[in-house]
């Protein structure tokens, strides 16, 4: 219990108090307890990479959670209309996210290669204005590193569900066949509305992940082309580690954790506030 | 659709008529439909596989051809002539800065990191998850709850205060410092795996140990530990998976190159800015980085998908 005690307060607890404390001081080369109110805060709101970082993951975000969500959902509802060849199609969906974001990240990268990539196949194949360069162009970047963390990271969401589907009563099927509603239709109207805790949890997931994206942006586009697909767990990095401006990064870090709260905080209220009343 | 649907609740309720009136195995078997519903089911299911399936492909091809081959030919064509060479090249020879004895050297780093990190965790996570369901003391449920809570919180936020402890105790920078981060942030997951499972444990068992003078460790060696060999495997494919795969850990708690796990070298070797892009000993490595965790999912089967369900909430 040592271990759990010391790793629950000392650096769970005091490492992120610390690290709030920190972000209210003068820290550069070196920590400093050398008191600067929110100037950390002012300087990081008024730097354009860290807007550009909060606009692109607020664009990768909703992409990531809708996509998600909705090819999560269609794969599970697919392979649970008893088809044949279930367990082939499961473990080649789902094995992406048995691999980091780095080889992910490169794989992808070259890929979307605009030379020798996707890109210049379909041109020899005689489409000759096919164009696709997401990994070169600034406004469409974002949707390059949304191909990748697609592909890694639906195959888990996919499970979830297909455990949720597979826990839905027989009956109910049943009775909506009786009852002539379409396949499609009870799947939206019945199906989805029965599995609101499902949903909760995998958009949590999501949710989580999505504000540490950090590893993909590395590997496939190093944030660039030049600051475009900046993420903020990739500012942090970068004040921490390579700018030597620690008390941005504790700033930018807190900021993190503030997003962070704000997801965690709604889902805590529907999943044990009801409970304790009840 | 909605005829469809109807034409299968006739179906179902006229069934046990049908099998009333021709009894015994000879029964009319279930027409074999290959309906449109079918046809979108499948072909979906055929596009989305390739979606999937095409990374993998394509390292594997791109793995296997000689660079004139890439630079004239089609990323998705097969190889016209294989060579092991890309492999033989990203093993022994590839270059990180001025090390040039490939990614051997991470791989190499990457298991000696591996094997302590996954073997304390285990084992204090399953002291842990014990102590936790049936030696509740007075404050365990709060230490429990904040080890929970400290699972969402963003690894940035802890990164350099573990830093600054890592340096008072000597170790910033060394194996043996990755080893315990990876140890501390392994913690939340495996512990509650481990509680939960022993909370389905019937309370019986233990007490009558205890009536029998059974104390603390006895107990848990002579009778949980046994019967927790599934739960040790699901934990063992979480870790071993998620510290493999890790790179920000490595990244910053490993001060030399020399020393960097083989995700941090991978990259460092495919992002290089310096020579020749060589995109056939590039997908060699990135495939020789993702073997391990690939190998253990295959050959893993279920076990793998209840091991990330569970450990989905470290990411």
């Amino acid at each position: 219990m040592l271990p759990l005690i010391f790793t629950a307060m000392v650096i769970f607890l005091g490492g992120t108090l610390w690290t709030v404390v920190y972000s209210f001081t003068k820290s550069g080369l070196l920590p400093r307890l050398t008191w600067d109110g929110l100037a950390q805060y002012e300087r990081l709101w008024s730097s354009r990479k860290w807007i550009v970082s909060i606009e692109n993951l607020a664009i990768y975000g909703v992409f990531s959670l809708i996509g998600t969500l909705v090819i999560g959902f269609t794969l599970a509802a697919l392979l649970d209309r008893k088809i044949r060849g279930e367990a082939v199609f499961r473990s080649i969906f789902l094995y992406p996210f048995a691999l980091s974001f780095i080889v992910t990240g490169l794989v992808w990268q070259w890929i979307l290669n605009p030379e020798l990539g996707l890109q210049s196949v379909m041109r020899d194949l005689g489409w000759q204005s096919f164009t696709f360069d997401p990994l070169n162009n600034p406004e469409i970047v974002m949707f390059g590193l949304l191909i990748a963390g697609l592909w890694q990271g639906t195959g888990l969401i996919m499970c979830i569900m297909l455990a949720g589907l597979r826990g839905i009563d027989e009956d109910i099927w049943k009775a909506a066949r009786v009852d002539g509603i379409g396949t499609v239709k009870t799947y939206i109207r019945i199906i989805i509305p029965m599995m609101r805790p499902v949903f909760v949890t995998s958009l949590v997931l999501i949710a989580a992940g999505i504000v540490k994206l950090y590893d993909l942006v590395v590997a496939q586009t190093s944030g660039g082309p030049g600051i475009s697909s900046e993420v903020p767990a990739k500012y942090v990095m970068t004040a921490m580690f390579g700018g030597q401006n620690l008390g941005q990064g504790f700033a930018a870090s807190t900021m993190m954790l503030v997003m962070v709260v704000i997801i965690l905080i709604p889902w805590a209220y529907l999943e044990f506030g009801d409970k304790k009343h009840g | 659709m909605a005829d469809l649907a109807m034409q299968n609740a006739t179906a179902a309720m006229t069934q046990p008529l049908g099998q009333t009136l021709a009894a015994g195995p000879r029964g009319r078997k279930p027409k074999k439909r290959l309906s449109r519903a079918n046809i979108i089911v499948y072909g979906t299911l055929f596009v989305m596989a390739m979606y999937y399936a095409l990374p993998l492909y394509v390292m594997i091809v791109t793995s296997l051809k000689g660079m004139p081959e890439i630079r004239m030919g089609n990323i998705f064509a097969p190889p016209l002539e294989i060579t092991f060479q890309p492999w033989v090249k990203a093993w022994q020879e590839a270059c990180t800065g001025i090390n040039c004895d490939g990614l051997s050297r991470g791989f190499w780093n990457s298991v000696r990191i591996l094997i302590p990190s996954v073997i304390l965790s285990v084992a204090i996570a399953s002291v842990n998850g014990y102590a936790l369901s049936m030696w509740k003391f007075k404050g365990s449920e709060v230490f429990f709850t904040i080890l929970m809570i400290g699972a969402f919180i963003p690894y940035q936020v802890m990164l350099y205060p573990i830093v600054i402890l890592l340096r008072e105790a000597g170790l910033y920078g060394s194996l043996t410092g990755l080893v315990l981060v990876h140890v501390a942030f392994g913690m939340p997951i495996n512990t509650l795996l481990f509680r939960n499972y022993f909370s389905s444990i019937p309370e019986e068992l233990f007490k009558a140990a205890r009536v029998d003078g059974a104390g603390f460790w006895a107990i848990f060696f002579k009778i949980i530990l046994p019967m927790s060999l599934p739960i040790c495997v699901v934990a063992l494919i979480i870790q071993v998976t998620g510290i493999w795969n890790d790179f920000l850990f490595g990244v910053t708690y490993i001060s030399s190159p020399d020393r960097y796990p083989m995700t941090v070298q991978l990259n460092n070797i495919v992002n290089s800015v310096q020579g020749v892009k060589e995109y056939n000993v590039n997908m060699a490595a990135t495939l020789l980085t993702g073997l391990v965790p690939l190998v253990i999912y295959f050959a893993s089967g279920k076990l793998f998908v209840r091991g990330i369900a569970a450990g989905a909430v470290k990411g």
